[in-house]
């Protein structure tokens, strides 16, 4: 039986395609993925993403264990800040990116994907270290997308926390439409200016209901899963199970960003990494452009020296853009801007080229 | 629901109209509602044979390709060129401006295994219990 966030009722009313994801039954459009995406660059979108989980490490030692558990810096983060990150296992492939939220240096909340939840938890609690509490705190929130140029202006008129101040990737707690208890969070998944808003469960429809109620004449719409998948595409932004797996290590699918391996401290999978550095990638993670007719999908194979030695891990018609676009890994030597190779297409093969990322260009 | 009177349909959701041995093949109305934003349509060339249940082309969305299969067995004698450059077109008017292909059909006896609309009304409704 599918699980319902809390705002299942709305993405009824609103006439949601339900679909199953992750044991959610969520909304993977509305009106249309094309109409959402535009909507949400061109105004603002709402998305429900109270399907993805919250795991909360709290205790005397939370921040030494945040830093052992996760790749990224986390003693650089100070309180009120959010930092994207990376679980590594041991042999340094993802067990999946989060968002680490800090709101002291014995509190901090990891977003995680909705599908790796469980797992994560686990993983967290396998490696436990030190004087610290692990609870999967997922139901305890509703979580709000709010995407868009116009997102900011729109909610600034239901809250009294000041958002301009609220630099990317820090957050702040107080009141939203008359809701206690809300935070406001400068992080997305579309590459536009916006917030992820957490609130208590029950008060989540009365949120979306007023964001959407005075962003609708504003162009603002909801926006589903599906819209989702293409604006984080057109961002070359991750997705577990796409261009990161447990079979892939952040340093080659163009995450190195995130994996601080000068740090004093150690974390999980990081000698593995270093290893890997020294020995250096075979692949690396690619965006491309068609120059023949097709759209790129997952799992199609990219053929370079009449060799099928790579493969696509995300394709889509760009909505922004026009054209179909994708991302995948290719033979190192064959990933510079402007190389093309092949891709086969349901046994055709079809000319793309390597392009420049975020394919999109943010107004 | 959409399902003109005039025409026969498939499990797969395709429509067809019958004029003498031509058969105009698309696809219904809740089809294309189901696969959602048209974005791309792989069409088969002029001249070439199909038979029935063969993959003749495919339709993409945003997120996902479907194929589309031949209903009837014969030669294709004419696509719908407006779709490799509007493949939206399905989505707007699936049952006139978008048609998918033209055939001529080499066994009329296929047609008797298609279904009325008043069936294929029933076949949705059953398909979305």
């Amino acid at each position: 039986m599918a699980k319902h966030t809390p705002l299942y009722d709305e993405h009824v009313k609103l006439g949601g395609r339900m679909v199953d994801f992750a044991d959610w039954e969520m909304p993977v459009q509305y009106t249309g993925v094309i109409d959402e995406h535009k909507a949400v660059r061109s105004a603002a979108g709402l998305f429900d993403v109270s399907h993805m989980g919250q795991i909360e490490i709290c205790g005397k030692d939370a921040e030494a264990y945040v830093q052992y558990l996760t790749t990224n810096d986390a003693k650089k983060i100070i309180d009120g800040k959010a930092q994207y990150s990376i679980l590594c296992n041991e042999r340094g492939t993802v067990v999946d990116d989060v968002i680490v939220y800090r709101f002291t240096n014995e509190r901090y909340i990891l977003v995680v994907n909705a599908s790796n939840v469980e797992k994560d938890f686990n993983w967290i609690k396998e490696h436990e270290r030190g004087e610290i509490e692990i609870n999967d705190i997922s139901d305890s929130y509703a979580l709000i997308a709010f995407q868009g140029p116009k997102s900011i202006s729109i909610l600034q008129e239901f809250t009294d926390i000041d958002l301009d101040s609220i630099e990317t990737y820090n957050f702040r707690e107080g009141m939203l439409a008359d809701k206690a208890n809300c935070i406001i969070a400068k992080t997305g998944y579309t590459g536009e200016e916006g917030v992820e808003i957490f609130s208590q469960p029950a008060d989540a429809p009365a949120i979306w209901q007023t964001l959407l109620e005075r962003g609708m004449p504003q162009g603002v719409r909801p926006a589903g899963l599906g819209a989702r998948d293409t604006l984080r595409l057109e961002m070359k932004y991750s997705l577990y199970g796409h261009e990161i797996d447990d079979e892939t290590t952040p340093l080659e699918a163009g995450l190195s960003w995130v994996v601080k391996l000068d740090t004093t401290d150690d974390f999980i999978g990081k000698q593995a990494l270093i290893e890997f550095k020294e020995k250096g990638a075979t692949r690396k993670l690619v965006g491309f452009k068609m120059i023949d007719k097709g759209i790129p999908r997952q799992g199609y194979p990219i053929i370079t020296n009449d060799k099928a030695n790579g493969i696509v891990t995300s394709g889509t018609m760009s909505p922004s853009l026009g054209e179909a676009i994708g991302i995948g890994f290719v033979p190192k030597d064959n990933g510079k801007i402007g190389m093309e190779f092949s891709i086969d297409i349901r046994g055709r093969s079809r000319k793309a080229e390597v392009v420049k990322t975020p394919f999109y260009k943010l107004k | 629901m959409n399902i003109p009177d005039d025409l026969k349909y498939t499990k797969e959701h395709e429509w067809v109209k019958l004029e003498g041995d031509t058969a105009t093949i698309g696809v219904t109305h809740h089809a294309q509602g189901q696969l959602g934003d048209i974005v791309y349509v792989e069409l088969p060339t002029e001249g070439e044979e199909i038979s029935k249940e063969d993959t003749f082309g495919s339709l993409e969305s945003v997120k996902a390709v479907s194929d589309c299969f031949a209903p009837l067995s014969g030669k294709v004698i004419e696509i719908n060129n407006v779709l490799s450059e509007n493949p939206e077109t399905i989505n707007e008017d699936c049952y006139e401006e978008g048609w998918i292909v033209k055939i001529e059909l080499s066994d009329k006896s296929e047609l008797e295994e298609l279904m009325s609309d008043e069936q294929y009304k029933a076949f949705v409704a059953e398909e979305s219990a």
